[in-house]
């Protein structure tokens, strides 16, 4: 409570994340009442598909909010942040399925029916305490918090940086994908977990679910925002874009820098998590192709997109690429990996700052037209 | 501490105390600073610094001249943690090991450096180039709360007016010239209050009048703290040298008042050419 004026006073000068606040507040409170209130046949109905889809959305902005954090502030470009998404979404999964408890196919109380099958007699160490919430919320945060640490501990202090860092980043990921196959791993293979029934009790495929589970998304979202908006806006938030432009420069002022990169690159993980965690109930299956590097390699062009280092950017890049990719998957399935390629070529060559630098460019043209107007 | 006979040595502590949390455990009850003794580094077997030995006197000001290459960056580079010496000795007062010790603790115990090149935070303000580089605590969880005190906003703006940007304190820095830029290189090193302020090439790029405002400030610095100025323009080290050393080929040629190494025959053939 204390801090929430800290929050607010960082966001006075923030004039898109004003905006982007407000879009959101709105279409949290709005898309549930047009799902839940308006009867089916009225036109405003909005679908169960379409609350899930949007949920989704949001999902994906919180993971592109930790990105820029990590890219846009910081400049470590991190070709492997899915994994951070999808270790979140694993402790989600794990709490999920510990929660079907005996209605699987084998009705086995103690075991996920993929133990059974694999002829596990107990539940592995690992999979201990999932049934809680709290602590599944806990492994939520620290799983991917805890890897970053110690992943950017040896990569931060051995001074990797640049492409370098770049491709562990995705080796990171593409050997997590790997592991995650195997059976033995005891995270259900290939198919991951899935055939959730309940989320602490209630059902999950329940239209009231489901726009509960979007209401949290949107929440997260607005927080994650909001404490985003404090770290860049604070002194720690200058240090690591000092860190960025001049790194060199910063040491010699007398910043341990591997402790700020450690520092951002472990908060934005655990952000990535959270955002995992809220994305598997809505979609309702994680398995090890969430590891993809392809995927970390799609979050990338989300932030280039909306352009990077302004937060709000982020934000619009992920709704606006994957509402492109939902529609191109759909009416054209083959040439959606060549229109995120394009995308990226196109960003890079022509759009250096994003959807979020145009906007600024166009504002800063009107505001220099205007006294020229008005002058004769 | 065991610096009782500095003249200054009240005021400093006092400024310490001013800015906080770092004691003052520069130990030059020797009145030497800086130690230097046999350094050698190498790069792929060419000699950047050949058993290079050098002392610098608590509150010296200290010029070091020498024909491109011949080791004055890679100097500063020793001093300030960036190269490690293949060997040699490298003290800071009596106590400190800066051989042993990373850049940012070398840099928190009180040693500054203006790069040749001048590097600023191109994205930053003037103004928050300036706050980073001021002396406070620099740790992560302190960076993330902490709030511009008073008298630390006071030392932001004095040091803004002493280096002529008070104008463009709210501009980015990419934005200024290459002069402004050398200038508010100079600022963070002033406002980090350093012990020791290494200066490399500071007037590459400078009117003749911002020269000798450097040159003012550069001498005015002297006393209180130790300088050590790298520079091309003999007229500007003329301007502010007391002693001065030759370098050549990563070891001291020369050393003496600029009139003493002006006439020494080495350094003429160095300089001329054979
Ligand atoms: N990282 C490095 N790798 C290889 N050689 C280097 C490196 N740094 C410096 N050198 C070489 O060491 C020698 C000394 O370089 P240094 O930069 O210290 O010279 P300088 O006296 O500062 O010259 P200038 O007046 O041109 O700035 C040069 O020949 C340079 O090429
Ligand atoms: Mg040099």
């Amino acid at each position: 409570m204390k801090s929430t004026p800290a929050f607010f006073s960082s966001l006075r000068a923030d004039r898109g994340g004003q905006i982007f606040l407000a879009i959101l507040a709105v279409v949290a409170l709005l898309v549930p009442l047009l799902n839940l209130m308006v009867p089916e046949a009225n036109p405003l109905h909005l679908s169960t598909y379409t609350v899930t889809l949007l949920g989704k959305y949001l999902c994906f902005a919180l993971l592109a909010l930790a990105m820029d954090l990590v890219w846009g502030y910081c400049g470590i470009l991190s070709l492997g942040h899915g994994a951070f998404f999808a270790l979140g979404g694993y402790a989600m999964g794990m709490y999920l399925m510990r929660q079907i408890g005996d209605r699987g196919v084998y009705g086995n109380a103690q075991l996920p029916d993929f133990m059974v099958f694999l002829n596990w007699k107990e539940l592995p160490w690992y999979w201990q305490g999932f049934d809680q919430f709290w602590f599944a919320m806990l492994m939520v945060m620290l799983v991917p918090g805890l890897l970053a640490f110690a992943f950017g501990w040896f990569a931060f202090r051995s001074r990797v940086t640049g492409v370098y860092l770049s491709i562990i980043t995705q080796a990171l990921t593409f050997a997590l994908l790997l592991a995650f196959f195997r059976n033995e791993m005891g995270f259900g293979g290939n198919n991951g977990l899935t055939d959730f029934k309940d989320l602490l009790g209630y059902n999950l495929q329940s239209d009231g679910m489901r726009s509960a589970l979007f209401f949290a998304s949107a929440l997260a979202l607005a927080l994650g925002y909001l404490v985003c908006r404090y770290i860049v806006n604070s002194k720690l938030g200058r240090v690591v874009t000092a860190v960025r432009d001049a790194e060199s420069r910063a040491r010699f002022v007398g910043y341990q820098v591997e402790h700020y990169k450690l520092w951002i690159f472990t908060f934005s993980a655990v952000l990535a998590g959270i955002a995992g965690a809220l994305y598997v109930p809505q979609v309702g299956i994680i398995n090890p192709g969430e590891f993809s590097p392809l995927n970390s390699i799609e979050l990338v062009v989300w932030v280039a997109v909306g352009g990077r280092a302004t937060l709000y950017g982020a934000v619009a890049g992920a709704v606006l690429v994957n509402y492109g990719k939902t529609y191109l998957t759909a009416a054209l399935p083959d040439v959606w990996l060549f229109a995120l390629g394009g995308l990226f070529v196109v960003v890079t060559l022509f759009l250096p700052h994003g959807i979020a630098g145009l906007l600024a460019q166009l504002r800063s043209r009107k505001k220099t037209l205007q006294p020229a107007e008005s002058s004769p | 501490m065991n610096s009782a006979d500095h003249p200054l040595d009240s005021e400093h502590i006092g400024e310490i105390g001013r800015h906080a949390l770092i004691p003052d455990t520069v130990d030059v009850s020797h009145r030497t600073i800086l130690y230097l003794e046999d350094v050698t580094v190498s790069f792929d077997g060419f000699k950047a610094l050949n058993n290079l030995s050098l002392y610098i006197d608590d509150g010296e000001l200290r010029c070091i001249i020498g024909p491109n290459g011949a080791g004055k960056t890679t100097l500063m580079d020793v001093i300030t943690g960036k190269t490690r010496p293949d060997t040699g000795s490298v003290f800071f007062g009596q106590t400190l090991d800066l051989t042993e010790m990373s850049e940012h603790q070398i840099a928190r115990a009180g040693i500054g450096r203006k790069f040749q090149k001048p590097t600023v935070f191109p994205e930053h303000s003037v103004f928050e180039n300036l706050e980073l580089a001021m002396h406070t605590d620099k740790r992560v969880w302190y960076s993330l709360f902490a709030k511009l005190r008073g008298e630390q906003r006071d030392r932001i703006a004095e040091v803004l007016q002493t280096i002529n940007l008070t104008a463009q304190r709210e501009q980015r820095a990419a934005l200024l010239s290459h002069g402004q830029k050398q200038w508010l290189e100079i600022g963070m090193l002033l406002m980090q209050n350093p012990r020791v302020l290494l200066v490399d090439e500071p007037v590459a790029g400078m009117t003749h009048q911002e020269m000798d405002h450097t040159a003012q400030l550069l001498t005015s610095l002297a006393g209180k703290h130790s300088v050590i100025v790298v520079e091309h323009d003999m007229d500007f080290v003329r301007s502010i040298a007391r002693k001065v050393t030759v370098l050549h080929e990563g070891a001291v040629l020369a050393e003496g008042s600029m009139d003493d190494v002006q006439h020494d025959r080495r350094v003429i053939e160095v300089y001329l050419g054979e």
